[in-house]
């Protein structure tokens, strides 16, 4: 092959790849705080609610995890300012990631939610407790660290998922990237660079939500147990 | 000159969703095709094997499928494959499918309890025969549930090649948008039509599960 | 020549040494039971004797085939020694007759037709001919146990080993399997088994095997043994086994 890898060209502008990364880490930091926050308030909202919250809810959960990312953010970004919303592609962006990781959180809560034991429940109603006490206090932690390894696996894509957000201009990881390959039309080495930082943060993420895991349910809690189980 | 959002617009976008099917069938099938030997290599008694089937999930599972479909992309066409569009989207797919099809399938695989291997081994089976008439046959049972909750993901995903020019649903969608300027109408539709695709398969991967928990506590 | 052949056997699962020193002979058609405390390595012993456990040193030998052989040796010697496990370990997505059939069929390379004569004739011997198209998942505890000795002695094996084959079985069912163990025993086959039912041991067995802390304790002709034990262990393990 007569091809050369020239990854000088790429790390010449590893100023544009730090203000990608940058850009990544506050879409997706954000987006896991409050798409986290969304998910887990639904999924209370669902257990706790009126029937009828409890069908809005799923009918939420059902549209937007049957249509793809891409498209929620078009609707988004394009459809809302039509509306005379006005909204830059960062600001779409972020709401886009909430809607969306909302809605898988909302549903992996649930089946947490689902799993603590009824006389758990029982116990607490017995000890005069409210049902919104008894919520807060016995079945959210226990839910929670139950279904943990799968909040962790989807924070991991959602981050993943920022990607995306390329298509509707925020000048993130790929985006820089496509704009380095513009440049220098080092393309292969651009995206095999861009690739490996995805995937460091992707790794670097894993550890840190394993270790989350550890200190908020640690073993011996009991939690720690429920964490146990769910990820074996 | 700015278009009506009309009928003949709605049957350009509903068409392109063929394209979105050809994708996902391509890509289901070349990607289980090698995720099977991922998750055969997962599980091998051979170290070397499980660990290079280990990195393989764990670095397709860190990219994001927008830098693996470039990756494909760029990559085949350094090696001199020029390739259409539709073929490397297809490809980069496949990489992708193979990844998280072949980590279900190890967990499918790992789920068949391991006296069934024992009582196999003790029978005289070599090892590929207890693949074959043992272990694969439980496994598949188990798996159907997953990979089929899996389909949704991966037709969801194919709208990410819209960037490389296929003309799939997103793209139409796109292309509708630029000339109509209903974004809502537009996005709305197209986005109706991957729910009436993936909606129904959900469903059924829903159901499937359902009725495997059944028969286990039965 | 002894049909299984164990000589100065040690097994170690890490620092644990399980086996210390092992000679023990079984000759044909000789039903040899193995008792002992649990922890003292009778399990470990019979699953030795097929290659599911690693030995570190010694010498095995079953039906003329050597333990140390290559896998395709292994493959060999299994096909002449057939094992029941505690836990039934039938193939739940095939039916009863289909569970049996597939090792001759798969492993032996015999006909379909020759399979299934087998397989009838087999079940017909531990008393379920009538079960050949029932799944698994329909029998008693009693019954998938004996479906499990029919799918092993349609290898048609030299020898058989039973691992506690009736310890997690209910009460009432474990009669059933004991008495299709003793018509094979009754016929001529060669049986190595680890066992509780001291009862049964000491009707059935030509010879009992106490095993303690890793080593045969003591051994020799059931009457005898359960009569008189000689070792002051034996005695405490048959008064504590009795209550």
């Amino acid at each position: 092959m007569g091809f050369q890898f020239q990854f000088g060209a790429v790390f010449a502008r590893s100023d544009l790849l730090l203000e990608g990364l940058l850009q990544t880490l506050q879409l997706a930091g954000m987006a896991i705080v409050f798409g986290g926050l969304l998910g887990i308030l639904l999924a209370a909202l669902r257990s706790l609610a009126p029937r009828a919250a409890g069908v809005l809810i799923d009918v939420y959960v059902e549209l937007i995890r049957n249509t793809p990312f891409l498209v929620q953010l078009l609707i988004i970004y394009f459809g809302l300012p039509s509306i005379g919303v006005k909204l830059t592609a960062e600001q779409a962006a972020l709401i886009g990631l909430v809607v969306y990781l909302g809605s898988y959180v909302t549903e992996i809560v649930r089946a947490g939610i689902e799993s603590v034991h009824k006389s758990q429940i029982e116990a607490g109603l017995s000890l005069a407790l409210t049902r919104w006490q008894v919520f807060r206090y016995i079945v959210l932690a226990p839910a929670i660290a139950r279904v943990w390894p799968a909040l962790a696996s989807q924070f991991v894509l959602v981050t993943l998922a920022t990607s995306v957000c390329s298509f509707i201009s925020v000048q993130e990881l790929s985006a820089q990237a496509s704009n380095i390959e513009s440049d220098t039309f080092r393309s292969f080495e651009t995206y095999i660079t861009v690739a490996l930082i995805y995937l460091a943060i992707a790794l670097t993420l894993r550890v840190l939500f394993a270790g989350l895991g550890a200190v908020l349910f640690p073993t011996g809690s009991g939690l720690g147990r429920l964490r146990g189980q769910s990820g074996a | 000159m700015i278009r009506e959002f009309t009928q003949s617009e709605f049957i350009f976008i509903l068409s392109s969703a063929r394209w979105t099917l050809l994708l996902t069938v391509l890509s289901l099938v070349l990607g289980g095709l090698f995720g099977f030997v991922v998750a055969i290599a997962r599980t091998s008694r051979l170290a070397p094997l499980r660990l290079l089937a280990a990195g393989w999930i764990g670095v397709v599972q860190g990219i994001p499928v927008l830098i693996l479909l470039f990756l494909a992309y760029y990559g085949l066409s350094m090696l001199g494959f020029d390739l259409p569009p539709i073929v490397a989207a297809s490809i980069s797919m496949a990489f992708y499918a193979s990844a998280y099809l072949g980590e279900i399938w190890r967990g499918c695989i790992q789920a068949v309890p391991w006296q069934q291997w024992e009582a196999s081994t003790a029978l005289a089976f070599s090892r590929p025969q207890q693949y074959r008439y043992v272990i694969l046959p439980q496994a598949m049972r188990i798996a159907v549930a997953p990979t089929v909750g899996f389909i949704v993901q991966l037709v969801k995903n194919t709208s990410i090649v819209s960037i490389i020019g296929v003309i799939e649903l997103a793209r139409a969608g796109n292309l509708v948008n630029n000339a109509t300027f209903q974004p809502f109408k537009v996005f709305g539709t197209v986005a109706l039509i991957y729910f009436a695709i993936c909606w129904p398969i959900s469903l059924l991967a829903r159901r499937l599960e359902g009725k495997l928990n059944a028969s286990r506590a039965g | 020549m002894p049909v299984v052949q164990v000589e100065g056997v040690h097994k170690r699962f890490g620092e644990v040494e399980v086996l210390k020193g092992i000679d023990l002979s079984v000759e044909s058609g000789e039903v040899v039971a193995i008792i002992g405390r649990s922890g003292s390595g009778k399990s470990t012993l019979l699953r030795c004797i097929n290659g599911l456990e690693q030995i570190q040193s010694g010498r095995i030998q079953v039906a003329g085939h050597g333990l140390d052989a290559s896998a395709h040796g292994l493959r060999d010697l299994r096909k002449d020694v057939g094992i029941v496990f505690q836990s039934y370990n039938l193939f739940p997505h095939l039916r009863v007759g289909e569970n049996i059939m597939l090792a001759p069929r798969v492993v032996l390379g015999v006909s379909k037709v020759e399979a299934r004569s087998r397989a009838e004739e087999t079940l017909a011997e531990v008393g379920l001919a009538e079960r050949f198209d029932a799944w698994p998942d329909n029998l008693s505890g009693g019954q998938q146990q004996r479906v499990a000795i029919a799918r092993s002695l349609a290898m048609r094996p030299k020898v058989m080993l039973f691992d506690e084959v009736t310890s997690a079985l209910d009460p009432e069912l474990t009669g059933e399997v004991l008495a299709t163990m003793e018509r094979l025993a009754a016929h001529g086959m060669t049986m190595l088994l680890v066992t509780h039912e001291m009862a049964f041991a000491e009707r059935v067995a030509t010879t009992t095997v106490f095993m303690h802390q890793g080593k045969v304790w003591e051994m020799g002709p059931s009457a005898k043994l359960f009569d008189a034990p000689q070792t002051a262990e034996l005695k405490q393990f048959l008064g504590g086994g009795l209550k």
